[in-house]
């Protein structure tokens, strides 16, 4: 290691030590203030009591929750029906829908989102429960579940560059490193494709990311849900005559209906929400754009925030129906509770 | 209790009932099918690994396959990931490990105690319409991120207006200080399923226990810090790997509100800035990558226990 190189990583860790240290004060700070405040609040008495111990413990959660997320949702919607500039923009109706559902190119990013939300979910939801039933008397099954389960330590713009690397292709005459490539190759097809640029394979292909993603996911929680289907059930199930696939079909998925749920909608809903994977391995580009995706390109791309808007609006209103099955189903369990 | 009877009456039903199941779930099909799924599951990640031990004429020449017949190790890819740089990539990868860290540590503790406190709220000193709050807060859960990035960003530099009106003025935490606007975003977009999750678990503590502590004349602040706290802990540690992982894994929300700088850019960004600048130098990228998740794997690996049962905590018993 030479002097300079030395000196260079020196001061790289004092200030680090330095960026840690001031953030270990901030986080001190916002205790300290908050005991202060619980201190002062708990002093309270008489009729006052009650309305400041909730507003204490829920103001902050509420007001990050207005500015963060509500008054921005409500802003979007209003601006849907406006042109494209942020501020200043004319009503335009609802021009921006229309040209959401008509305009070529947005209907295959429609098209694109509908597989997505019908292919990742159900795929990832599937292999997960088969993989959940399959592993559990299996001996050493925690290796085999911690490695299912890796991927989603990892961040979708890592995963995204490990499946470029899969899916690489340099092409005819130069050394082949993509796996996806070797194999077809091993098997026999001689020439495959530059497989992201193979529309509509591609769509599929990215599909495939979100599913290794996802299915650790599905697996662990559905895993957790058969087993915690009660004994009695289950022996009185075999007591009335239901063994091996019968058994699974007609007691424990009936059982673990309401997990089976949870785990679709939330694959679901992280469907639509997810643009890293897009944006990390192709851009948008190929024919593969999503809703998510396009969405921040019309905003901050192209600059049409009345586009991106509408393109949101579309994102909510093809959640709510899930979300509404999913509070409904809350409220029934609330209920009994 | 009829289980145990059960077992004991009809010990002749249950063997062969038993081995049954054990047939058709354990047989030799669902292992294998186990053992190739859990092969492909880890073979991509394992040809990266590979391949960022490998010199820059080997990747170019072949596949990471062909390691297992001419292998050859080098480290020289890490060193020039972590402290050189190289291919209009200025220095290491080191600062932002710290920005990662200096962001992922604080937005995990503000969340949760945000959370926490609202959670116990609506779980125990209810009030006309907790209900209805806590529905409105699980609903939140569907609005998008990229919906908020715009009015938030707005938000945060020029403050909040009704017509010309100023309501609240303009932060200018940017400017000052990128980690914190970091924080509060991050804050602001976990809070609904924090708050989901913990009051489902607040919610399940015995209700004799709290109600003990009111007769005993603590107040609510008293019992959430020396009552719900110790209890829901594991919960909390759980939620917390959770979040950890969503805030180090983060692309959109650092980038928007930390921008390019070397004060504020987490790992992931700084990532896929190297994925434009390395191109096909794999084995560099690869580099990258794997130094960018080695710590949330060795939370991940270290902590598993706890991580899934934050995800069971919400899942199944929600």
């Amino acid at each position: 290691m030479t002097a300079s190189h030395a000196l260079v990583t020196a001061s790289t860790f004092s200030a680090s030590a330095n960026k840690l240290g001031q953030v270990i004060g901030a986080v001190a700070i916002f205790f300290a203030v908050l005991l202060v405040i619980f201190y002062a609040a708990g002093r309270a008495t008489g009729r006052f009591q009650r309305p400041l111990t909730i507003f204490v413990f829920l103001a902050p959660a509420i007001v990050l929750l207005l500015v963060g997320l509500v008054i921005p949702a409500i802003r979007t919607f209003y601006l849907s029906f406006h042109g494209p500039q942020l501020v200043g923009a004319k009503a335009v109706g609802f021009d921006n829908y229309k040209w959401a559902f008509t305009n070529p190119t947005e209907q295959q990013v429609l098209l694109n989102t509908l597989l997505w939300l019908i292919v990742a979910p159900i795929v990832s939801t599937a292999l997960g429960l088969l993989i959940a039933v399959a592993v559990d008397r299996m001996k050493r099954q925690s290796i085999v579940k911690s490695l299912i389960f890796m991927p989603m330590a990892m961040s979708f713009v890592g995963a995204g560059i490990i499946w470029k690397f899969v899916y690489d292709n340099p092409g005819a005459g130069r050394p082949q490193d993509g796996l996806l490539s070797q194999i077809v190759i091993t098997l026999g097809w001689k020439h495959p494709p530059i497989w992201l640029l193979s529309h509509p394979l591609n769509n599929f292909l990215l599909m495939v990311i979100m599913i290794w993603i996802e299915t650790g996911f599905a697996m662990v929680v559905l895993s957790a849900a058969i087993k915690a289907i009660p004994d009695d059930v289950i022996e009185a199930a075999r007591v009335d005559g239901a063994y091996g696939p019968r058994l699974f079909f007609s007691v424990q998925i009936p059982m673990i209906r309401a997990t089976l749920i949870v785990v679709l909608t939330t694959v679901m809903i992280a469907t639509l929400k997810i643009f890293d994977i897009v944006k990390a391995v192709t851009g948008g580009n190929f024919g593969t754009n999503t809703l998510a995706n396009d969405m921040w390109a019309q905003t901050f791309v192209q600059f049409n925030v009345g586009h991106g808007s509408a393109l949101a609006v579309v994102i909510l209103i093809a959640v709510t129906p899930l979300l509404v099955y999913n509070i409904v189903q809350l409220r029934k369990e609330r209920t009994v509770r | 209790m009829s289980a145990t009877a059960e077992i004991e009456a009809a010990p002749v039903v249950r063997q062969p009932a038993a081995k049954e199941i054990r047939k058709s779930f354990s047989s030799k099909t669902a292992s294998i099918l186990v053992i190739i799924l859990t092969i492909l599951w880890t073979v991509p990640t394992f040809g990266v690994l590979i391949t960022s031990f490998r010199p820059a004429s080997d990747v170019t020449n072949s596949g990471w396959w062909e390691f297992f017949a001419h292998p050859n190790v080098t480290f020289s890819n890490y060193n020039q990931v972590l402290f050189k740089g190289g291919f209009g990539v200025s220095g290491g990868i080191i600062p932002f490990l710290v920005n990662s860290l200096a962001i992922t540590i604080p937005a995990t503790l503000i969340a949760l105690t945000v959370a926490c406190m609202a959670a116990y709220c609506l779980a125990w000193v209810r009030f006309r319409g907790s209900d209805t709050i806590f529905f409105i807060v699980f609903a939140l859960q569907v609005v998008p991120l990229q919906m908020s990035l715009v009015p938030l960003q707005r938000f945060y530099n020029f403050g909040a207006h009704i017509g010309s009106v100023p309501i609240f003025p303009a932060l200018h935490l940017g400017k000052h200080y990128p980690l914190a606007q970091i924080w509060v975003s991050h804050t602001m977009f976990a809070l609904p399923l924090a708050i989901f999750l913990l009051h489902n678990f607040i919610a399940q503590l015995p209700r004799d226990l709290m109600e003990a502590a009111r007769v005993d004349g603590a107040n609510h602040f008293r019992i959430f810090r020396t009552v719900v706290l110790p209890l829901i802990t594991p919960a909390v540690a759980s939620f917390a790997i959770f979040e950890f992982l969503w805030v180090w894994n983060d692309l959109l929300v650092a980038l928007t509100f930390g921008g390019y700088s070397q004060a504020s850019t987490p790992v992931t960004a700084r990532l896929q800035q190297m994925i434009g600048q390395y191109g096909n130098n794999w084995q560099l990228l690869t580099a990258g990558a794997f130094v960018a998740m080695i710590i949330p794997l060795i939370v991940f690996f270290a902590l598993q226990r706890y991580f899934v049962r934050g995800l069971l905590a919400g899942s199944v018993k929600g």
